[in-house]
């Protein structure tokens, strides 16, 4: 057993892409697998800066908002194809990691969540107002893939299960970036920044640029997962931008496990499958889904996944 | 740990296989059984939770009414209907995935709903690529502009142009020529304000200013000194819902109705008995339906009685008999098309000429826009015979197609 | 363009008033964050749920002044609970602890609400000793926001007292300098963050209350304000009482006067300070420096 579970860590990618191929199977419906694969990626991206470099933003939606926006920009306003508008998407979220990071970074603690909120909300009126690009409150319609070629073959991107698996593609490209990241010796930088600031820095590290490279890749990955939405939903509304969504990504962190690699994705998954299951239960979702966090926040601060991980750690030493 | 003992191995293997086991008979879970006979299916995602829950909640029972009464009328040869309700939080994001969720699981033959301008947007983007019908009751401008358009796409409620120009049709010349928008900013607020100047234009309007407040806001007391030095004759709310709860409140309580009148686009009956009778006395405003229009209406009477009868006297609401309608329609093309698929259904729908409770209607060829008559209805306060009757009923503007804005102006090539 | 002087005076007085509810709201959460170093993301809902609770009571009892007592008393209850059992287990954890479970909290709340008194709210109006509107001479106000100028005068002169001229007060500011030393000098601080816990709350109520007959009350009403209550808290400078209550007053002005020349930048220019401040002076206005850094 401890052999297959130190196999499974060396080879964490392979594990995780392995149980997502079959994870549709599991799902009740596709579009909710791709929504869990879409916000996974979304926690995972965050959780860079939250669970391993200890930062705790609340601004988070302003990069998945962009890049669900210059995606669908791009296929609407500018008439890309869809992979160059993809691109288009993450490229303008690390942009907007680069310049609200810059601005963020040189606050700490409390005062760092505050500042990320406020610009955030800076972002999601400047994306309001321009409604001519965005379509404003309604939303930026017209984002429509009905086809995709990979590597000669042609996809039908309106299958729920041809889609998920070409979602699935580029997110699981995002995990093994992610994994190679952690695993490097700058993934031990950044968990020293997190552990003591002032220790790392006495060491020599330049701590402020870590963390500022730190939130561009998890702006990147964000943007990604963005991108990926506005594919998958045909549109790009609103409150993609809105704080509510980047309280989402950290309760998806908690539920699942700050500062392990699958955690947030396993705090994705409960989350939306949670409030799916119980929004067909009772119109009192928001209670029990509440309940739920709290408990968690009180008896499982390292998430389902992280004490999981921390279970089986202790039963194998 | 104790070597000792029974190894682990077996009885993890165990619980693995056990776990698997499980795990295979998930789907299971989620997959209920087939129906025996086919039924036809709708798909109603709604706003149940969020601002406009109290609307979406009638809009459900008015929509339960409606396949009930066709169901007993032994639906469409033997074939019964079925009303999937589903939540969208008032989240266009949370209604795609819906919309995802009824077309690809559930297997909808068609989609009606949904509150709020952005949501049904996002609902016609997923619907109108998967070749559903959609028939929207909500109001909208964008919906059925060549753009958003579909085949598909059917839109049952009013929309910002048409209500916002009945209004000024029935108020500007009785009130004043000096006019002050305060405007929702957001594009069903800009809509109705174009829709206000345009029909203002003909009769020489003055519009003193525009002044958005940000969709939401709680409080207007920052734009309400300003309206008062204006001193306009007209003060137009081009806003809905709860945030016209609130600014009708408050200009109120600035006094502002001593020398101004009051008037709104879209007067919702929920609106009005969440504020109140002193916040919207003297308030006028528009409606697609109003229960007290029954005397002159036939129709109206038959829905009221309906309603009256299957939930203990209560009466439909403006958005609730949009609920109805909207199922109403589908069901009878499927009778007409004397088929279950989108295409031809749609097709039927188009040619439908239908009564269910307003007077006559029909969907426009170009746009699929249901061409029908406004309400305006004044707030009462005094003389009230019971806690529904709330309006008085000034005026029904007839439907009339030259009223919307013309099938070029939308985007749409005149065939 | 149409502004005269009396205009001007008018969207001041205004902006005032706009500022008492806020300086009321971020004084409940500065003084938590001052004293407990917790950031009630629940703030919102207990503003909302004093606005329930008030309207409630004024419809049970048809006397407004009778809520308003009760209201916060109520309020400031919920907050015990709350503290003692939910985020008293959390101290020691870091600050995010609290504030996710506090961001938990709201959604039950909420719920809650909807639950006892229904989805669409209440309707709420103005007591009649308060209605109507005064001629100030440069134009017309509601009697009403008069009110709500001098009530928040009084809260936080009551305040100011209690925590600097009482005993318990000295005992409340000092367990916000030093909690250990005063555990030391046998003084169960435990006890004293319960009670903080507990007034902050209960001033959220009471705004909430003094809130309700301008605005609809429904269960949604807390959100909003919750995003206004932190632009002033941090602009204000988070744990200083005063920084709340000027912060409070700028933020109302700005946004009145900004609503007055580009009313759709309003809402956006609050945010727009909230950042400037951020990064030009984290600490706030009156806040101290290196608080929570």
């Amino acid at each position: 057993m401890t052999a297959a579970i130190a196999l499974i860590r060396r080879h964490r990618v392979a594990a995780v892409i392995l149980f997502l191929l079959v994870f549709p199977l599991l799902m009740p419906y596709q579009a909710l697998a791709i929504n869990i694969l879409i916000f996974g990626l979304f926690a995972v991206g965050y959780n860079l800066l939250f669970g391993y470099t200890g930062l705790l933003s609340f601004g988070h939606a302003a990069f998945l908002g962009v890049g669900s926006y210059l995606t669908g920009i791009g296929m609407v306003h500018l008439g890309l194809h869809w992979l160059p508008a993809l691109l288009l998407g993450v490229a303008s979220a690390a942009l907007a990691g680069v310049l609200i990071g810059w601005l963020a970074i040189r606050t700490r603690g409390i005062y760092f969540a505050m500042v990320t909120l406020a610009l955030a909300q800076i972002v999601y009126y400047a994306f309001y107002k321009a409604e001519h690009w965005t379509g404003g409150e309604n939303g930026l319609r017209g984002i429509q893939v009905p086809s995709i070629e990979l590597a000669g073959f042609k996809l039908d991107f309106l299958n729920p299960t041809t889609k998920y698996y070409v979602i699935l593609l580029f997110v699981a490209a995002a995990l093994w970036f992610v994994s190679r990241l952690l695993a490097s010796p700058f993934g031990a930088v950044i968990e020293a920044v997190r552990e003591n600031e002032q220790r790392a820095a006495a060491c020599g590290y330049d701590v402020a640029r870590t963390k500022l490279l730190v939130f561009v890749i998890s702006a990147a990955l964000c943007g990604l997962a963005g991108s990926l939405r506005a594919l998958h939903l045909s549109v790009v509304p609103i409150d993609s931008l809105h704080y509510l969504l980047s309280g989402q990504a950290v309760m998806m962190c908690l539920l699942g496990g700050m500062g392990t690699f699958f955690g947030p994705f396993v705090g994705a998954a409960v989350f939306l499958t949670l409030e799916d299951v119980v929004t067909t239960m009772t119109s009192h979702w928001m209670a029990v889904v509440g309940t739920v966090f709290m408990v968690f926040v009180l008896y499982f601060p390292a998430g389902l996944w992280g004490t999981l991980v921390r279970r089986i750690d202790k039963a194998s030493s | 740990m104790d070597h000792t003992s029974q190894p682990p191995v077996s009885r993890s293997r165990r619980n693995v296989v056990a776990a698997g086991a499980a795990l295979a008979a998930a789907p299971a879970l989620f997959h209920v059984a087939r129906a025996q006979a086919a039924a036809i299916k709708i798909g109603f995602p709604v706003p149940l939770t969020g601002a406009f829950s109290t609307e979406a909640q009638d809009q459900v029972r008015a929509a339960e009414l409606a396949v009930k009464e066709w169901n007993a009328a032994g639906g469409h040869k033997g074939q019964r209907c079925e009303l999937l309700v589903r939540d969208t939080k008032l989240n266009s994001g949370e209604a795609a995935t819906r919309t995802l969720e009824l077309i690809e699981k559930d297997k909808v033959n068609f989609i009606v709903g949904s509150l709020s301008a952005a949501t049904q947007l996002s609902i016609n983007a997923v619907t109108r690529e998967r070749k559903v019908l959609f028939n929207s009751i909500s109001q909208s401008d964008t919906i059925n502009e060549a753009k958003d358009w579909s085949l598909y796409t059917f839109h049952e409620a009013l929309n910002p142009h048409l209500t916002a120009g009945a209004v000024a049709r029935y108020a500007f010349p009785k009130f004043g020529k000096k006019v002050v928008y305060l405007t929702a900013d957001y594009a069903y607020g800009h809509e109705m304000v174009r829709g206000f100047q345009r029909a203002g234009q003909a009769m020489g309007m003055q519009t003193l200013a525009d002044i958005r407040h940000p969709l939401g806001a709680a409080d207007y007391s920052a734009f309400l000194p300003r309206i008062q030095s204006l001193k306009p004759d007209i003060l137009v709310l081009c806003n809905f819902g709860r945030d016209l709860v609130n600014s009708a409140k408050q200009a109120t309580d600035f006094g502002i109705k001593q020398g101004t009148k009051i008037i709104t686009p879209v007067l919702l009956y929920t609106a009005r008995q969440a504020g109140g009778a002193d916040a919207f006395d003297g308030i006028l405003g528009g409606t697609s339906y109003y229960w007290g229009m029954e005397d002159k209406i036939p129709s109206a009477k038959k829905l009221n009685d309906a309603y009256r009868k299957a939930y203990a006297g209560a009466v439909p609401s403006d958005y609730g008999a949009l609920g109805y309608a909207g199922i109403r329609s589908v069901l009878q093309a499927v009778k007409d098309a004397d088929a279950t698929d989108s295409q031809r259904v749609a097709i039927a729908l188009r040619q439908l000429k239908y009564d269910w409770y307003k007077g006559p209607q029909f969907y426009r060829k170009c746009d699929h826009q249901s061409v029908q008559s406004v309400i305006i209805v004044e707030s009462k306060s005094k003389g009230m015979k019971d806690k529904n009757d709330v309006f008085n009923v000034l005026a029904i503007e007839p439907a009339d197609e030259k009223n919307l804005r013309s099938c070029v102006e939308m985007g749409h090539k005149v065939s | 363009m149409d502004i005269t002087p009396s205009l001007l005076a008018l969207q001041l007085v205004t902006g005032i008033a706009l500022g008492a509810i806020y300086a009321l709201l971020a004084l409940g959460l500065s003084l938590i964050f001052g004293m407990l170093t917790v950031v009630n993301f629940a703030h919102g809902a207990f503003f909302m749920v004093g606005a329930f609770v008030g309207l409630y009571f004024m419809g049970l009892t048809g006397n407004f002044w009778f809520s308003l007592v009760l209201t916060p008393l109520v309020v400031g209850a919920i907050g015990l609970v709350t503290e003692r059992f939910l985020v008293r287990p959390l101290y020691g954890r870091g600050i995010d602890y609290p504030l996710l479970l506090t961001f938990g909290l709201s959604w039950v709340l909420i719920e809650a609400m909807r639950i006892l008194f229904g989805i669409e709210g209440m309707p709420s109006s103005t007591p009649p000793a308060l209605r109507g509107a005064v001629d100030l001479g440069i134009g017309f106000f509601p009697k009403y926001r008069l009110f709500l100028i001098v009530a928040t005068a009084v809260v936080v002169l009551a305040l100011w007292l209690f925590l600097e001229k009482t005993r318990y007060g000295l005992i409340v500011r000092a367990g916000s300098r030093d909690g250990e030393i005063c555990r030391v000098l046998g003084i169960d601080i435990a006890r004293v963050w319960l009670a903080v816990f507990g007034i902050g709350c209960a001033i959220a109520g009471l705004s909430g209350v003094l809130a309700a007959p301008t605005r609809a009350v429904n269960p949604e009403m807390g959100i909003h304000v919750l995003a206004e209550s932190f632009v002033v808290t941090v602009v204000g400078g988070m744990g200083s009482l005063v920084g709340a209550v000027v912060a409070g007053l700028l933020v109302g002005v700005v946004f009145a006067m900004t609503s007055l020349f580009a009313p759709d930048l309003a809402e956006l220019s609050i945010f727009v300070l909230m950042a400037v401040v951020l990064l030009l002076r984290p600490q706030g206005l009156f806040g101290k420096a290196g608080l929570m850094g």
